[in-house]
């Protein structure tokens, strides 16, 4: 394990930065966290998480997919992709950095996607554990360990030092890069902040939501409840939960012309939409009842299925915290599985 | 079998004919630039067909993957795309990708055995590549009943291949049953709805019925076929829902756990039973 005084994080940054192109978590004037491409005198956001989840790194609001140019009858296809630079995600909590392997399950499996793998591979990870999680706060239902978190390299604060330890590859050529500033040390001030943050974590409100009536092979139980009418009624189907979620990745396919070609984009979509599965002969999704239990089934039952029992779900809160209508994950997973219970 | 398919990116595909075949369904014929063709796929494969700056869409891909020349879609009328599709010309250009989803079992649950092939409307395009596999390798399979309704005899798919070809007295065991909707002239057919008169004709069980047509067709034909003692393990179907991505990664086109595009289109009745009713 390495340390670095908390003062000398400036100078980190500086030095990652010379080297790399670096992003980390910082209080925008509108008051919200937000990752930021990093320069001289940016200081790192206090607060737990950012609004938006990291999935933007890797899988972008919107992205071009390839662009035609058209001349008559004759179409010409244009690849736009370019070899993605080498980046640095500093300060990355650990439900986000557990919703990167969640997308590289979608994403990097046969067939890989291109455009993800491109961001992906360039990217460094270093992720930062949480010492006062939050009350929306519940990773540890789906076996997540905030004081643990995974990544490239993972990082802890304390009163007066940051400590890393590298897990990967990326993550030694990282620790090598900014060697220079890092003393080798023992981890006892991480252990004293792990206990502490455990004890916190089981206080919280949502310590005691269990994912166990949930999983695979569960569809025929949990299809047909009664309750999803109920649970959906006021839902406005405004799809913010799935643009704060980081495991959310369904994405919608555009043409855009611009006058002198058609640009073709992907960009984040919503299953909570009623034009998502619209076709021109109808749709199978007709109500918000539908479109609200297609996102609860796919986070707690058919993506396990096609998972090894992996959940779409990481706790990190963000939907808990959003939802206009105060409906969310955690209501469902409470209300199904009460019905479970009985 | 594609370069293109762990990519979104589509390449080129020039239509070289376009033919109305009923009032509201075109045939399109389409190669890659270098005159050959496309896509290499199997019979119920698809594939997705745009016009830049219209729009794209999932299309089986109705040609026999035995002609070597083309690809052929057959499309019908109901959308922004296809209106748009339904107005180009020969030569024009349009973009392909694919081939997707799986495929029906033609050299393996097929194999061997008689076949009952039964579709309503455009639903005939998906299993047109079925009979014309089936067709080409004539002696892999036993009888073939192929049971096909449209609404008017106007409004059947293929009229002439299924007459000159399908129908011709060289066929050797192909037997076409045709049925429209309503009494009309110049029609001394059967008329009456194609689950009704698949009952009627009253098949033997031991062969696999493969339907495709649109969802009332199909849930009424599943009774009926199950009614004179089908099992659903012998039974397939075609799905299509609304796609984007074709590879299982967009998110919409799920039935349960499974997506249309990836899982299937194809799927046998007892494993779509076995998905929240959904499609």
């Amino acid at each position: 394990m390495y340390r670095i005084p908390r003062e000398k994080l400036d100078q980190l940054f500086a030095l990652t930065a010379e080297k790399e192109t670096l992003y980390i978590p910082t209080d925008a004037t509108s008051g919200i966290a937000q990752f930021k491409k990093w320069n001289e005198g940016m200081k790192m956001s206090e607060k737990l998480k950012t609004s938006r989840s990291a999935k933007d790194f890797f899988f972008p609001q919107t992205e071009a997919l390839v662009n035609f140019k058209i001349s008559g009858k004759k179409i010409d296809i244009i690849d736009p992709r370019e070899e993605c630079e080498d980046f640095v995600i500093f300060g990355v909590r650990a439900c986000d950095a557990k919703s990167f392997e969640i997308l590289d399950s979608v994403f990097l499996v046969d067939p890989v996607d291109t455009y993800y793998k491109n961001r992906r591979e360039h990217g460094t990870i270093v992720t930062l554990a949480c010492s006062r999680p939050s009350e929306s706060c519940f990773c540890t239902t789906f076996d997540i360990d905030p004081t643990e978190p995974a990544g490239d390299v993972s990082a802890w604060m304390t009163d007066d030092s940051v400590y890393f330890k590298a897990n990967t590859e990326k993550g030694e050529k990282y620790i090598a890069l900014v060697s220079s500033l890092l003393e080798e040390t023992d981890g006892a001030d991480v252990d004293a902040q792990k206990v502490a943050t455990k004890e916190i974590l089981g206080k919280l409100p949502f310590a005691n939501l269990k994912k166990d009536a949930f999983g695979g092979g569960k569809t025929e139980q949990y299809f047909g409840s009664p309750k999803w009418a109920e649970l959906s009624e006021a839902c406005l189907g405004c799809g913010t939960c799935t643009f704060v979620c980081p495991t959310c990745q369904c994405y919608d396919i555009r043409d855009f012309d611009t006058g002198h070609g058609i640009n073709r984009f992907r960009c984040w979509d919503s299953c909570m939409y009623s034009d998502f599965t619209k076709m021109a002969h109808g749709n199978p999704r007709l109500s918000q009842k539908e479109r609200f239990r297609q996102r609860f089934m796919h986070k707690l039952v058919y993506y396990p299925e096609n998972h090894d029992e992996v959940f779409a779900c990481v706790g990190c809160g963000r939907c808990v915290e959003k939802c206009p209508i105060s409906m969310n994950i955690v209501k469902v997973m409470k209300t199904l599985g009460e019905e479970e219970a009985k | 079998m594609n370069m293109n398919l762990e990519t979104l990116i589509p390449i080129v595909g020039v239509v070289t004919e376009v033919k109305q075949d009923t009032p509201d369904i075109k045939n399109f014929r389409v190669v890659g630039r270098d005159g050959k063709k496309p896509i290499q796929h199997m019979p119920g494969q698809c594939a997705m067909v745009s016009i830049p700056g219209v729009g794209e869409a999932m299309f089986s891909i109705t040609s026999s993957p035995t002609n070597e020349d083309y690809i052929e879609f057959e499309i019908k009328k109901c959308g922004c795309l296809t209106n748009w599709l339904h107005m180009i010309e020969a030569g024009q250009e349009i973009t392909v990708r694919g081939p997707y989803g799986n495929a029906f079992p033609v050299d393996d649950a097929f194999a061997g055995h008689d076949l009952l092939i039964i579709a309503g409307g455009v639903g005939l395009a998906p299993v047109r590549s079925v009979i014309n596999y089936c067709r080409h390798h004539r002696d892999r399979y036993g009888k073939i009943d192929i049971v096909y309704g449209s609404r008017s005899k106007e409004d059947l798919a293929f009229y002439d291949e299924i007459i000159n070809e399908w129908m011709s007295p060289d066929e050797k065991d192909v037997h076409v049953h045709l049925t429209i909707d309503r009494e009309q002239e110049n029609w001394d057919g059967h008329v009456g709805f194609v689950p009704n008169y698949v009952k009627e004709l009253g098949f033997d069980t031991d062969k696999i019925a493969i339907l495709c047509g649109p969802p009332i067709m199909i849930k009424f034909t599943l009774a009926g076929l199950k009614e004179i003692g089908f099992s659903e393990q012998q039974i397939y179907t075609t799905l299509e829902l609304k796609m984007k991505c074709g590879v299982g990664k967009c998110g919409r086109c799920n039935v349960g756990s499974k997506y249309v595009c990836k899982d299937g289109p194809v799927f046998r009745m007892d494993e779509l039973s076995e998905l929240p009713d959904e499609y």
